[in-house]
Formats: structure tokens, sequence, C-alpha cells
């Protein structure tokens, strides 16, 4: 289903090295096994989608990644050094998935003290400060207690602090599960921008629309392990159109030349088609004769692939790309 | 060490924002005002009466010592208090996670946090101490022989639990841990006691056994340097006559300083809790 990650080209990266791989990374507790080999590489400059059910692993694998927790095997290099160097912090941002800032804090000084944490320089914060809260719309309240703040805007604050000395790559977990839909249009059109910027974005989201629409990449993982990965148009599958018509009888041997047919009711599906093609497809009903009443382009929603991977009663199996004996491996 | 200079500034800077200076300042005054007025009350009355100022002088020294005694558990609580949800309630509220991944060390969050706490508490101590012993030598005319080693200890003192809360503050949430680091003051200060009082009767095992498990937490032995700092030679001289063993027992006497080895046994202890605080917050998932 996916093509072997590291036939992926590296993206504006001088050094030709991702931002980050792991090889077999794995996390035991006593009890259970939060991550079971997890073999991913994530390019410079992209936006990457680490999706799963609840439980699947993702925050464990993000702390493992930033060197929160340790893994119990294998190994990973972010940014080039190994998992939980102090150094290739500096070049990070982080927004964490339950958090809550000190609450007798201003919001400009939370920016001030994740400034200087960072090691940023002392010239820079004024600016860096500013443009955190004019990104993520706080410039009003920057004098506010975030004790005062509700959940969105504590969120807002904490991708601000995340994105502050603009990091090589940002990991956000889940970062807009506070956000209403404006906010979370907003937060979309932040990601991007910091793409544009050649920062590396890793999202870890529930919301699967949200990935859908602003990630490049993704893995899916379940109990510990990699079920699917690849780029969203690959993950997506095959462009398709569902039209409602009535009429189209007599259409029939005409329309099945364009691809598969499928019949639901009124609805009639045409999967594989290329999208360019749908103006034909309406006018060879028009001449049959049929009348149309909606036409929607459309593919697999990443829902709906999400779905078919974790209906089952058995666990989907793991990817066979993420396994070590494929050439997926980080080269 | 850049960062846990942050972090103490941070530290204190938690402390002015959420009351707790301005709660403890006040405090302060109040515990001065009332007990100034309670021991002009007797220093009049006692003259009044036409006792000696020598008498005057033993009396006002062991108000004093109580006074002192009653601050170093206030003290002691408060210390504990302060540091039990120092790192607890950062990994709780997710604070932790977020300054972690920073490009600091975790002994930077356990330091800066240490500073932070320990310039509070000792400014506290210092602070509330003078002023009391301040008060009440204006008021009797009459004062401790060495106020700033009572004032020193007291502070000390304060330093173990702040250091005992902080460690347990790494493992422990902020209740356990306080409570934790509460039982351990009583017991250590019974442990004294206990162990003063086996060492008279000739229970040497006991005492021994007992001055072992005192080498765990220090504060009763830095307690005894309070006592000492704050009891005129009077009462001196009467513990080293014939029942001095057995008043060595009794936690408000103390004939002589805490050794020497005491003292750097107790800053060694900083020092070793400090790092074992360190040790443990690195091998701790956040």
């Amino acid at each position: 289903m996916s093509p072997p990650a590291g036939q992926t080209p590296d993206v504006a990266d001088g050094q030709g090295r991702p931002a980050l791989e792991t090889t077999e990374l794995t996390k035991r507790y006593p009890t259970t096994v939060a991550l079971a080999g997890l073999t991913m590489r994530v390019e410079r400059g992209e936006v990457f989608g680490f999706l799963g059910p609840n439980g699947a692993g993702k925050t464990t694998a993000v702390k493992l990644l930033l060197g929160l927790a340790r893994p119990t095997s294998g190994s990973g290099r972010l940014l080039g050094a190994p998992l939980g160097d102090r150094l290739a912090r500096q070049r990070i941002g982080y927004l964490p998935e339950l958090f809550r800032y000190q609450p007798w804090l201003r919001a400009h000084e939370v920016l001030a003290l994740h400034c200087e944490l960072a090691g940023l320089e002392r010239a820079r914060r004024p600016a860096e400060i500013e443009t955190a809260l004019a990104t993520v719309g706080l410039t009003d309240r920057a004098g506010d207690l975030v004790g005062g703040f509700s959940k969105g805007m504590q969120q807002r604050l904490g991708l601000g602090v995340a994105l502050l000395g603009r990091p090589e790559i940002v990991f956000l977990d889940e970062p807009t599960s506070a956000l209403d839909p404006v906010g979370r249009v907003n937060v979309r059109s932040i990601i991007a921008a910091a793409r544009d910027r050649g920062t590396t974005v890793f999202l870890n989201s529930h919301l699967l629309t949200e990935v859908e629409r602003v990630c490049d990449r993704v893995v899916i993982v379940d109990r510990g392990r990699v079920v699917a990965q690849g780029r969203m148009d690959e993950l997506l599958g095959e462009p398709a159109v569902r039209i409602r018509a009535t009429g189209i009888e007599s259409a029939y041997s005409t329309l099945a030349s364009f691809g598969p047919l499928t019949r639901d009711g009124d609805w009639l599906t045409i999967r594989p088609l290329d999208p360019d093609r749908v103006p034909e497809v309406v006018d060879a009903i028009m001449a049959a004769g049929g009348r149309i009443f909606a036409v929607d382009p459309t593919r697999t929603s990443l829902e709906e692939r999400f779905l078919d991977l974790f209906s089952g009663d058995q666990p989907p199996k793991p990817d066979p790309s993420s396994q070590p004996s494929s050439d997926s491996r980080p080269s | 060490m850049q960062a846990a200079l942050t972090l103490a500034r941070l530290t204190i800077r938690e402390a002015a924002r959420r009351k707790l200076i301005r709660v403890l300042a006040v405090l302060s005054l109040v515990s001065v005002a009332l007990t100034g007025l309670g021991v002009s009350a007797l220093v009049s009355s006692a003259r009044d009466e036409g006792a000696p100022e020598l008498l005057i002088q033993i009396g006002v020294s062991q108000v004093l010592i109580f006074c002192a005694f009653m601050f170093s558990f206030i003290l002691a609580m408060t210390a504990g208090f302060l540091a039990a949800p120092a790192i607890a309630s950062d990994i709780e509220s997710g604070v932790a996670q977020a300054i972690l991944a920073r490009p600091i060390r975790r002994a930077d969050l356990v330091v800066g946090r240490w500073l932070g706490l320990a310039v509070v508490i000792s400014a506290y101590a210092i602070g509330s101490g003078l002023l009391e012993i301040g008060v009440v030598t204006l008021i009797a005319g009459v004062g401790p022989p060495l106020p700033h080693v009572a004032v020193a200890f007291l502070a000390f003192e304060s330093l173990i639990m702040l250091t005992l809360g902080l460690l347990l503050s790494t493992r422990f949430s902020a209740i356990a841990g306080g409570a934790i680091t509460v039982v351990a003051f009583g017991l250590t200060w019974i442990g004294g006691v206990i162990s003063g009082l086996a060492g008279a009767l000739g229970a040497t095992g006991l005492a021994a056994l007992i001055d072992a498990a005192r080498i765990l937490l220090p504060t009763d032995a830095l307690w005894r340097g309070v006592v000492y700092g704050l009891e005129p030679p009077l009462a001196t001289l009467i513990e080293s006559g014939e029942f001095g063993s057995v008043a060595s027992a009794n936690p408000f006497f103390a004939t002589e300083p805490p050794p020497t080895i005491i003292v750097i046994g107790a800053v060694v202890w900083l020092a070793i809790v400090i790092g074992l605080a360190i040790w443990s917050l690195e091998r701790r998932e956040i």
C-alpha cells in the first residue's frame, strides 16, 4: 500500500538526513507493551501525521522521541543526534497533549520563560514573543494571567510556545483538541505556514479530517505497531465520482467504459476515475436522457481508511513496510 | 547552570505571585506581636513581684526557646509543604514535559527548584527569627547570647526539610510527600528525646541505634544548635552539674553546640539528598 519510505527523496536538507528516524523503537512496561518496534522516517520540511486509536502508543512514542522517556530497546535519531540528546532539543518545539501552564504567569511571561530555557539570544526574544503571540492570536491577551485562559486559549499559547525560535522540527500532540472550528482552521494555516518556513511538523492527532487536510505523509499505529504508512494520496486510494441520477439505465454500457460501476439506489459510483473526466461522465448521462441531482468527486476519506483498518475484531496486521526486513528502514 | 538560575527565579516569582511571601510576612508579624505582648506581660508582672533579674533572664530564654521550637515546627511544615509539590505538581500539570523538552538537564530543574525555595524559606527563617528575638530582647531588656547562631541553625533545619521534601517530590504526589516529610520530622525529634534518655539511663545500644537513625534526618541535631544559641550561660551551668546527663535528654536544653562533625555531616547530607533527587528525576519517565 505504501512505498518504502526510504525512497522518498530528501527535502531541502543540506545534510541529506531525515529530521527523524527510528529503528525498532520499543517501550515495554511491566504489564503492557506501549510501543512494539516502531520503524519510521520523517523527512525534513514535511508535515507528518502520526495516527492511531486511543492507547496505540502515540504519546509514548512522542515522549521517547523527545527523551522524556527511555526506550526499552531500539534506537532513533532526531535532527541527526541520538534520541534524548540535550543540544538537539535546542532546535525543536513541543506542544504536550495534556498540560496546563503556570496559572500565575502572564502569557508573555510563559513565552519569555521558554525563550530563556531554549537558550534564544536575548536580543531576539522580544521579537520572537511578539511573533508567537500574533501567530496564535493572543496579542491582546499577552498581559493576562494564564489562569484565566480557556482551554482553547491555553492550547493556542502552547502552540505559540512550541513555535518559538523557529524550530527545525515541532511536535504537536493533539494541537486542536480544545479548539472550536475557527481555531482549528487557524491551526491548519499556522501548520502550513510553519512548513513553508521549512519547519518539519510532527502532528499527533485523532482528528482525521485535520490530518487529511494538512499532512503530507502519515503513519498509522495500533498497539505499538505501524499498520499503514505512506503519502496521503497513496493512503486515501484512487479517486472516484459519486453521482445521484435517475433514468440512466440506457447509459450503462457507456458509463461502464469509464471504469467499474457500483450502484446503490439512485447513487452511482465509478471507481477509479480521473477527476478530469467527471464532465465527460456528466455529458454521457445527459446525452442518454438521465437527470442528475448531485455530483461528488471523491476519494476514500482518511476516516474510512482508518475505520477499514480498525473495524474488525482482529487487530490490523502490521504494515510489512514497517518491518525491519523491508527496505523501508532508514538508509 | 543558567537554566537552574532561570528556574530558581521562576520559583521565587511563584512564591510572590501566589501570595506566599506576603502570607509568611503577615504571619511573622502577628506571631511576633503576640509573643511580644506575652513576654512584656510576664516580665512586668515578674518585676512587680520583685523577682531577681537572673530568674527573669532564664524565664525569658525559656519562653524564647519554646517559641523557637514552635517556629521550627512551622518552618519544617512550610518547607515540607513548599517542596513536596515543587516537582510533583509540575509533572502532574504537564509543565515538566514542556520544560524538560527544552535543552536543559533534569538536574537544572532540581537545583533551580531547590535554590528558589531555599531563598524563600531561609529569608522567612532568618527574617522572622531575628525579628522575634529582637522584639523580645527589646521588651525584656535581656537577650539570648548567640541569636545569630540560633537563627542560622533554624534556617539550616528548614533547608534539611526542604531538601527531603524535594527528593520525595520526584517520586511521590504532593500530598504523600508532604505527609512523609512532617512525620519524618516529628519522629526524628522524638528520636532525639528517647536517645538522650536511653544514654542517660545507660541503654547505650538503644541510644546508638537511634543516633544512627537520626543521621538519616539530621534536623534534631541542628535543633540542639538553636537551643544552644538561645540559652543563657546559667542554664548551661545547671546542665553541666549533677543532673547534666538527664538534662541532655531534654530537647529544650543544650550544654554545647552540635559538634562540627554533625554540622559538616548535615552539609554532606544536603549534597547527597540533592544528588539523590537529581538521580531519581533522571530515571523518572515524565
